[in-house]
């Protein structure tokens, strides 16, 4: 059974970041740094068609000619990024040579121990039962379970390298669709130089049997991860797809900088969760992940598209995972529960772009400050002329953990269309004294305490997400916070 | 059970408690009565260790171990309860969800294992009937959005279940209607036992209808000015605080 094994993962966490393990592995480098080379090589590396090293050569030079151009408008500080001292493609070096595990047997036994460490076994006795996982190390998907079940009702769920090769015409039509290569600097990186990540397309009509899950891990030292992950959900049909990440401890800043793209077709609904939980550095805020990413969707008639993220990962966190609501009673939703401690920084919000009639928004977004942590909600809400009868309903909370942190909401709200209903809630609080003591006079310690407190407040979220996941998301909200709260 | 000797307590700058002596033993009921102002509620938060509540002079000794330097929820463990006054609400935390953590607390630090699920549910389902207490209250947030009665009533379930040896209610009867005061007193006497004890800190005489004390006291600026059975509740009741009070030479 799926709960018990993610409990049992979930119930050995403790202070520490758990995931903090390297493992030794051989390794394939691109040379360190980006060039139109390393383009190439990375395209070769995968043996992609022409068309897709095109797309990848646009992308770079358009990255080039906007170099120097990161985005400045986020309320987070860090040293500049030096690209070049990175390296753009890492990939474990497979038993059969350069043309990537086949099959289980052909993935390095230290890689499959590694995900059984993270609680996600990939052997096929001891798989989650119910979740189809992508596993995506370093740059390279190594294998992903379920495929005869999700075959039989005819979803695909392949890495995107696969993706490329197998099912060209799905990807040539959808990739950047919604995002395009040009979209912003980190995107269009990552047009240029992505190595893997998943790829999903589900049938018209069809409900996916089972959760889909894709499952990150960078490994190798200053590398990039650059993962793209495309997901069309054709007519009337249903995904609900989960995502999860961790990397090493590491001292230097590791950059990740990925992409998803979400289409929903006429009539149908995806749910996209996330729990990050990349290394979010020291106490003294020395080393962690930065994750610098792009998420959107793009919602046709009748489509919904959810996000729901848990976010506790990550020295800096730069995200705004959106809803292009295209199409005529379509729906976006964000739920977000964005926790930072120690030194973190976390700027992430949504956007939410009505262009179709009768398209309905909602942003729930939960923000957790504790150490000298900063973070920030950022949103955006446009109500463009043409979507008449538009409506959005938009609630950001704080809460303060100590008084060396901050919580700051930036909403941007942009109505073009008179018939639109807006709503906007915010506020921002304390874990009171009065709360604290109500809780420790039943009995309940000050740290136990403290965490029912700030689960209380997250639970709107929580809810949103799969069983599984919230119970680990509780889980991390904990480990992350230690130090903090007691 | 209790022992409070010579206690001194102030808040901020202030000083409230100015030597209180009092002598709490099991199996009985005490009330603290007093006009407005006169320290009660600092008692029984300073006895239940409240931050702010700060102990200047003397010692509290629960079952003759000092606890002074005991943190809240090591005396609520050790089977110190109070009832608040104003109970506060905790958003998103649910009562349900809140009352087993808290029981889970108490019964790990008497040795017993937590209940199941299902058993919790059970003994649950038994007090707040007993209380009056609809079952859909289990599933709202702790406190939020309750009236004030639910508030009150909520209390008096957590003390049911939590089952402590020494319980403090604080003006518990404050702000109920005469039907509330009613079932909630019947809760209270339920409890009563020779292994338990109460305090029963009111400004009104009225609950003590409901609730017999064994000993009254009447306390002003900071000191028991005057102790008795529970005639003396009805003679306040008859006479005021002032009339009590000058009745025994003491200025009120």
């Amino acid at each position: 059974m799926t709960t018990p094994q993610v409990i049992s993962r979930t119930s050995s966490l403790d202070s520490e970041y758990k995931y903090g393990f390297v493992t030794d592995i051989e390794s394939d480098f691109a040379p360190k740094g980006i060039s139109e080379d390393v383009v190439r090589l990375i395209s070769e590396k995968k043996n992609e068609p022409q068309w897709m090293l095109d797309w990848r050569l646009r992308a770079y030079r358009h990255w080039t000619r906007q170099e120097n151009e990161e985005p400045t408008w986020a309320k987070v500080k860090f040293d500049p990024i030096d690209f070049q001292d990175i390296y753009y493609y890492a990939a474990p070096k497979s038993k059969n040579g350069d043309d990537g595990p086949k099959s289980l047997e052909d993935v390095d036994p230290d890689i499959l121990e590694a995900f059984s460490k993270l609680g996600i076994p990939l052997e096929e006795q001891k798989q989650l039962t119910g979740v189809a996982v992508d596993a995506v190390f370093d740059s390279v998907s190594v294998a992903t379970t379920y495929q005869e079940q999700l075959k039989k009702a005819g979803v695909i769920f392949c890495s995107m390298t696969e993706a490329v090769r197998d099912h060209p015409e799905l990807v040539q039509k959808y990739l950047g669709s919604v995002v395009p290569y040009s979209d912003n600097f980190y995107a269009t990186l990552n047009s240029a130089v992505f190595s893997d990540g998943s790829f999903v397309y589900v049938p018209p009509g069809v409900r996916c049997p089972i959760e889909l899950m894709t499952y990150f891990r960078i490994n190798a030292l200053d590398t990039g991860q650059f993962e793209r992950t495309l997901i069309v959900a054709d007519e009337g049909s249903y995904v609900s797809y989960l995502e999860g990440c961790t990397a090493p401890l590491r001292k230097t800043h590791q950059l990740h900088a990925a992409v998803v793209e979400l289409v929903a077709l006429n009539g149908a609904e995806i749910k996209y969760s996330t729990l990050q939980n990349w290394y979010p550095g020291d106490k003294n805020g020395e080393g962690g992940v930065f994750n610098f990413v792009t998420k959107r969707g793009k919602a046709f008639d009748n489509a919904k598209i959810s996000w729901t993220q848990v976010e506790t990962g990550s020295a800096i966190t730069w995200k705004y995972p959106g809803v292009v609501l295209q199409g005529d009673n379509s729906v976006g939703e964000f739920y977000s529960v964005a926790l930072v401690n120690n030194y973190q920084q976390a700027d992430t919000g949504t956007k939410m772009i009505h262009i179709g009639k009768n398209t309905k928004s909602t942003i729930v977004a939960k923000g957790i400050s504790a150490g000298k942590g900063q973070s920030t909600y950022r949103g955006l809400v446009q109500i463009i002329p043409t979507a008449d009868g538009a409506t959005n309903f938009t609630q950001c909370d704080s809460l303060l953990v100590g008084d060396e942190c901050g919580a700051h909401t930036v909403p941007y709200i942009e109505v073009r269309n008179p018939t639109a209903k807006m709503e906007h809630e915010a506020s921002t609080s304390k874990v009171s004294d009065d709360q604290l003591f109500y809780c420790q006079q039943r009995g309940i310690n000050d740290e136990e305490a403290h965490y029912m407190i700030i689960n209380g407040f997250c639970r709107g979220i929580f809810q949103e997400l799969p069983f599984e996941f919230a119970m680990e998301a509780q889980q991390l909200l904990r480990v992350s916070l230690e130090g903090a709260v007691g | 059970m209790l022992e409070i000797r010579d206690l001194h307590v102030s808040v901020g700058e202030t000083e409230i408690l100015k030597g209180i002596d009092l002598t709490v033993k099991t199996g009985e009921v005490h009330a603290i009565m007093g006009p407005n102002g006169s320290g009660k509620s600092t008692l029984a938060n300073a006895v239940s260790g409240r931050p702010g509540y700060n102990v200047i002079g003397g010692d509290i000794l629960f079952e003759g171990e000092s606890i002074l330097e005991w943190l809240p929820d090591a005396r609520a463990r050790a089977g110190v309860f109070l009832a608040m006054q104003y109970p506060v609400e905790l958003p998103g935390v649910r009562n349900r969800q809140f009352l087993k953590a808290a029981l889970d607390a108490v019964r790990g630090q008497r040795g017993e294992t937590d209940l199941t699920a299902r058993q919790f549910d059970t003994l649950y389902r038994a007090k707040a009937t007993g209380i009056g207490m609809s079952e859909e209250l289990s599933r709202r947030n702790v406190n939020e959005g309750f009236s004030g009665g639910e508030k009150k009533r909520n209390e008096i379930l957590q003390l049911a279940i939590l089952e402590p040896k020494l319980s403090l209610l604080d003006e518990t009867d404050s702000g109920l209607d005469i039907d509330a005061l009613r079932v909630i007193a019947s809760g209270i006497n339920q409890m009563r036992s020779p292994d338990r004890a109460f305090v029963v800190v009111t400004h009104y005489q009225r609950i003590l209808n409901y609730i017999t004390p064994d000993h009254v006291h009447i306390l002003v600026d900071g000191k028991i000015v005057r102790q008795g059975g529970s005639e003396l509740a009805k003679e306040l009741e008859e006479h005021g605080y002032k009339g009590v009070l000058e009745g025994a030479g003491v200025g009120a």
